[in-house]
């Protein structure tokens, strides 16, 4: 206990240094590269609720979306209704580059944005505008900036509601029939924050009914952390747990062990 | 032994030629034709540079020796890096560093002695083959007469074959003695409690409230939004609340960790339209709102993987996959039984309460379970 | 008595120096109180034969030396309590979560002890290494036949070491008591409960009460550091006194018979060279902790068991048996007489169980089939012994099914592959793999002793190509010198058993059953040339 105690006292904030070992030590070290943190909030300066605004996006959605979705945004056989889902499920969907379909699949795939933000906002002011549903998040629960006691509460929450299917590094994991939960590195906080809120794809919905906004914050601010910190133990093999150490040392370990025997063993010139 | 060798009429019918220079004792059940290749030998001793150039020789020594200083100088590095790069800050980054360049000063120290003294071995040291002669494992036959008169020579002074009633009295004795030891370690398990009887209960009830997992905050029916899933354990899950229940009220656990092992639950809520329910169940969902138990039928892993489209529940271990639309039961997998539903309703507050315990013991089959 | 006294000045008077004075008065001061001079002159100059495959085992016992001083070292830090505590170390994600005094210990050998991480990383990857050498031991062994008379005992005691290892390495991974390990424990609960009438009672006395109560890292721990290493040090011993008994087998070639060893001297050569590889071992083993992380508990958390982890796996050694346990077909239990029969659990346990035995008692059961009752120092090469090499493709084969299993999960993530499609792949794989690998490993032993046949007889394809007096085009073939062509023609033709009547004019039916397993175990197999058909091939190939 006395030792656990003399570690919270000298404890500080980020060493000084530290920055400055991990640049030159970076390449060296893992592949964990230090990311910067990504953009925050995407509510930018377009104002949902102005009518031109609602204009431009059903413009957008008649010309991109309602082929799927319906003209009205009805739903047809090919794509579920968008009534009621919300600006952050339009947000997160295009912002993500998840929608337009790249091809109907077991799930939507993440590849390069279709639609500048601004466009991607106009469609959710008039997705919005349909029906009442969840709204873009306040840029306050994006920060990623909780406390210690913030992260930690964040990380406890994260194993509860998250790792079973996001894996508790958030490597990510399968689902069935095909499907899987996608790795939540590199993902901004604003679609974290929507995925929870919307229950993309077969994701349930985490409500702020069940999880607050401050705890969301908070399990935003824990993966951030877990994102940009070092990883201590090195190289993390892809977080992915025993079955790539097992790989590990079968193939790099055992090989360069026999490597040697075969060394040690062979006649000298 | 005897008969094995006479019904192994294998000997028989090989060609079983030695002599001819062959060094074979005994060829077995080997067929070996009259003009076998004959083994040439060791081929010629071929010399090593280090044995035909004296420069090279020198040069071998001098990298030997080389890599015995590294071998040095990589234990005093790590033992510089364990002073020289502390963590007591707490700085990942700072653990990171330590372990790395500690353990590559052990690497070097390692690595460089050990590659040294094989290099020693094979270029420097005399390589001229050495062969050993080998022996048939078995002792050779005085030897063995002997051993076995000393066998016999015992059983005849002490009398073990003839006193028969001595011997069999000692065997049972020797049988009998392990059984207190073995009876000890039935205090393993407590000896008051019955594991049929607790796997048959949890720390649900009537009344009791269904909260978040970990805080503890209770959940009102009108939280859930349909697509939610919530994880859930008794209100009363909590250190201070279960210090003050009975053994009965805490389903028979001890230990908290024990009941909430038990406790666990997974709430859903479902379009009312997508919920296949059976009539006599009808009454434990509440507004599409379904409760079912979060431990594995096969082996107790938590279920918790809810596709809210699907509905399907996947277990990350084995890949047991229930359909929660139709009361959990198995899709896929090596699962048998499907997950207990825990029948909820809502209190007068509006908050969702369990109607009562489990109906089935929760978790992996066991042999007594329908009991 | 008196002559030691009169002979000690004597021998002092003839040192040289003061250096070697020393040694020799050392020498004598050790050899009057143990005499060790017989133990040194009979196994200094012991003769070990020199091959890779030969350290495979070394490897195994080096990383288990590793493991013992990397693990004595964590037992200075590491507490094996469950009991309740805060955590109050460095790691932000951690701080103040409750959990038990073994895994906040865990953390502070991670974060508050220096060079503590180093040394699990160290422990962890040793251990793995280990059980990973031993396998590779195994199947050198058993595809060369080592495992024939007079060493059958000794593949019994290395598969037990085997085993020992695997139980080891599953209670270490059990001790830090965070969320992977508890989930492992509660799969460990679930199949000990599967077990018919005692299961139940089993379980309740392994974990002292319920599931996961507050014994079970401590009796665990007990196992782990002391009656598990007792029982690996015991066999390992043992395991090398037969060693040192058979002398070791060698490979086929000239100059290397049944009745010698051919190699270098424990001293000094080997001495230099298995001493440097420990070192060498143990250097790779440091080398691969200080960059590469492994089992980060501090992401799993402390065990609740609430959470779980998308792609919960045990470590490797154990990932057969988990395996197996997803490859099972769906609905096994039923319901018999009032109690519930768990075959989901029962036939994974079985079918492991066989596996396990068929293994163990492999040696006696070829014995059994090939009736050679000789001593074999001389190693078969695979392809010399097809069949054997078969049975043991077919042995990897459904290891490595049961094992793919284990990561079927991440199989499907990673190649994009549907979940269900990759259990149903490896289902069907688990039964005809086998029976392909068996097929595939026989044919190909055989070509390559045709191939080995035609070239002892004919020589090497030289890529030379000559024009004859009558305008034919041949390729010459360069012949072999003697020891290369022994290299090819050293071993054994078998004849299967025959079937003779016993003293009762009567053929048993074990005899006939032994008598088939005789003859297919034989069938098909190619003759090594005789001389007589050498000299004649020669001519034929210019």
């Amino acid at each position: 206990m006395a030792r656990a105690k003399k570690n919270l006292r000298k404890s500080g904030r980020r060493h000084p240094l530290a920055t400055v070992a991990l640049v030159a030590v970076g390449l060296l070290v893992t592949g964990a590269a230090y990311a910067g943190f990504s953009q925050t909030s995407a509510t930018a300066e377009v104002d949902l609720t102005s009518p031109a605004t609602i204009e431009a996006g059903e413009k957008l959605f008649g010309a991109n979306c309602a082929t799927c979705h319906g003209a009205a945004a009805e739903g047809t056989p090919d794509g579920p209704t968008l009534i009621g889902v919300g600006a952050a499920s339009v947000n997160f969907q295009v912002g993500t580059g998840r929608m337009p379909l790249a091809f109907q699949g077991p799930q939507g795939m993440v590849k390069p944005q279709q639609f500048t933000e601004e466009q991607t906002l106009q469609m959710a002011a008039y997705v919005a505008s349909l029906a009442p549903g969840p709204a873009l998040p306040e840029t306050q629960y994006l920060q990623a900036d909780s406390d210690d006691e913030g992260v930690a509460n964040g990380a406890s929450l994260f194993r509860i509601n998250c790792a079973m299917c996001h894996n508790v590094a958030a490597a990510g994991g399968a689902l069935t029939e095909g499907k899987f939960a996608p790795k939540l590195t590199g993902v901004a906080p604003t679609h974290i924050y929507e995925a929870m809120i919307t229950g993309p794809q077969n994701m349930p919905v985490f409500s702020d009914a069940n999880i607050s906004p401050q705890d969301k914050a908070d399990i935003i601010s824990y993966l951030k952390y877990i994102e940009n910190q070092p990883a201590v133990g090195g190289l993390t093999l892809g977080s992915i747990g025993p079955v790539a150490e097992g790989l590990f040392i079968w193939v790099i370990g055992l090989g360069a062990v026999i490597g040697l025997t075969v060394w040690v063993t062979a006649k000298s010139n | 032994m005897a008969e094995e060798a006479k019904n192994n009429g294998g000997e028989h019918a090989v060609v079983v030629a030695a002599g001819h220079g062959s060094v074979e004792a005994a060829a077995g059940t080997a067929v070996i034709p009259s003009d076998a290749v004959q083994n040439p030998g060791l081929p010629p001793h071929r010399k090593r540079v280090t044995d035909l150039d004296p420069k090279k020789d020198k040069s071998a020594e001098r990298t030997v020796y080389t890599l015995f200083y590294l071998s040095i100088a990589g234990s005093l590095g790590a033992v510089l890096a364990y002073m020289f790069f502390p963590i007591e800050t707490g700085e990942l980054m700072a653990i990171r560093l330590h372990t790395m360049f500690v353990g590559l000063g052990m690497a070097l120290a390692l690595l460089a002695v050990g590659i040294g003294a094989v290099h020693w071995g094979k270029a420097i040291m005399a390589d001229h083959e050495s062969i050993d002669y080998r022996h048939p494992v078995a002792s050779d036959a005085p030897t063995r007469e002997g051993s076995a008169e000393v066998f016999k020579l015992a059983d005849e002074e002490s009398g073990f074959s003839r006193r028969s009633l001595v011997r069999n009295s000692l065997i049972g004795a020797l049988i009998a003695f392990p059984l207190p030891g073995i009876t000890l370690l039935r205090g393993l398990g407590p000896q008051d409690r019955d594991p049929v009887e607790l796997a048959h209960h949890t720390m649900w009830t009537e009344g009791v409230r269904l909260a978040r997992d970990p805080s503890g905050v209770p959940i009102k029916a009108s939280e859930v939004t349909i697509g939610s899933a919530f994880h859930v354990i008794p209100e009363t899950l909590n250190h201070e609340d279960f210090e003050k229940m009975t053994l009965d009220e805490r389903g028979g656990s001890v230990h908290l960790l024990d009941a909430k092992a038990k406790a666990i639950v997974l709430l859903m809520r479902l379009n009312q339209e997508d919920l296949h329910e059976l009539p006599e169940r009808k009454d434990w969902s509440y507004d599409g709102i379904v409760a079912y138990s979060k431990v594995c039928t096969h082996v107790g892993c938590p279920v918790a993987l809810y596709e809210q489209h699907t509905h399907h529940l996947l277990c990350p271990c084995h890949q047991s996959q229930f359909d929660v639309s139709e009361h959990a039961k198995v899709i896929f997998g090596p699962a048998k039984r499907p997950l207990p539903q825990l029948p909820i309703t809502v209190d007068d507050e509006g908050y969702l309460v369990a109607q009562s315990d489990f109906h089935e013991p929760v978790g992996p089959s066991f042999w007594e379970r329908l009991k | 008595m008196s002559s030691t006294v009169t002979e000690t000045p004597a021998s002092s008077q003839q040192a040289q120096n003061g250096s070697s004075r020393f040694t020799a008065a050392a020498a004598n001061y050790i050899d009057e109180r143990t005499k060790i001079g017989v133990a040194v002159k009979e196994f200094g100059r012991k003769v070990f034969p020199d091959h890779w495959s030969f350290l495979l085992g070394e490897v195994a016992l080096y990383s288990f030396v590793v493991i013992l001083l990397s693990g004595t070292f964590l037992t200075l830090f590491f507490q094996a309590s469950m009991v309740e505590t805060h955590y109050t170390g460095p790691y932000v994600p951690m701080k103040g979560v409750e959990m038990s005094v073994a895994m906040a210990s865990t953390l502070d050998i991670s974060f508050s002890v220096r060079g503590g991480l180093l040394m699990r990383h160290v422990h962890h990857w040793a251990a793995l290494l280990f059980v990973a050498s031993i396998g590779l031991h195994m199947l050198r062994i058993f595809f060369t036949g080592a495992f024939r008379k007079p060493r059958e005992l000794n593949w019994v005691i290395g598969f037990v070491l085997f085993i020992l290892a695997m139980a080891e390495g599953f209670t270490g991974y059990s001790l830090p008591d965070d969320v992977l390990s508890g989930n492992g424990l509660r799969i460990i609960d679930g199949i000990i409960k599967a077990i018919p009438v005692i299961g139940t009672y089993l379980s309740f006395f392994f974990f002292g009460g319920e599931f996961p109560g507050t014994a079970i890292v401590g009796r665990l721990y007990m196992l782990h550091i002391m009656v598990l290493p007792a029982l690996v040090i015991l066999f390992i011993a043992l395991h090398l006194a037969f060693v040192v008994i058979h002398k070791h087998t060698q490979y086929p070639g000239p100059g290397k018979t049944q009745q010698n060893v051919v190699g270098f001297p424990v001293l000094p050569v080997y001495a230099a060279k298995a001493g440097g590889f420990f070192f060498i071992v143990f250097g790779v083993i440091v080398l691969i902790a200080s960059l590469v992380g492994i089992n980060p508990i501090w992401n799993y958390g402390p065990y609740d068991p609430s959470p779980v982890s998308a792609g919960t796996q045990p470590d490797w050694y154990i990932g057969f048996a988990d395996g197996m346990l997803r490859l099972v077909p769906p609905g096994l239990e039923t319901e018999w007489f009032g109690y519930t029969w768990s075959w989901n659990m029962l036939l994974p346990l079985a079918i492991i169980g066989l596996f396990i035995v068929l293994v163990m008692i492999y040696p006696f059961i070829e014995a059994w089939v090939t009736g050679d009752k000789r001593e074999h120092h001389i190693l078969d090469r695979p392809r010399n012994a097809p069949t054997r090499t078969a049975i043991g493709a077919a042995g990897v084969t459904f290891y490595a099914v049961m094992w793919a299993g284990a990561s079927s999960d991440l199989m499907a993530t990673h190649f994009q592959l549907s979940m269900e499609g990759v259990i149903h792949g490896l289902q069907a794989l688990l039964i005809l793999g086998p029976i392909f690998a068996y097929q595939v490993a026989k044919r190909i032993c055989i070509a390559l002793q045709k191939k080995d046949r035609s070239i002892a007889l004919h020589g090497y394809e030289s890529g030379r190509i000559v024009r004859m007096p009558g305008g034919e085009f041949v390729e010459v073939h360069k012949p072999l010198d003697e020891y290369e062509s022994w290299q090819l023609v050293s071993y054994h033709d078998y004849a299967p058993l025959m079937l003779r009547p016993n003293d009762d004019g009567r053929i048993p039916f074990s005899q006939r059953l032994r008598a088939g397993f005789s003859r297919w175990f034989f069938e098909d197999r190619i003759v090594p040339p005789s001389k007589g058909e050498i000299e004649q091939g020669h001519h034929e190939g210019h």
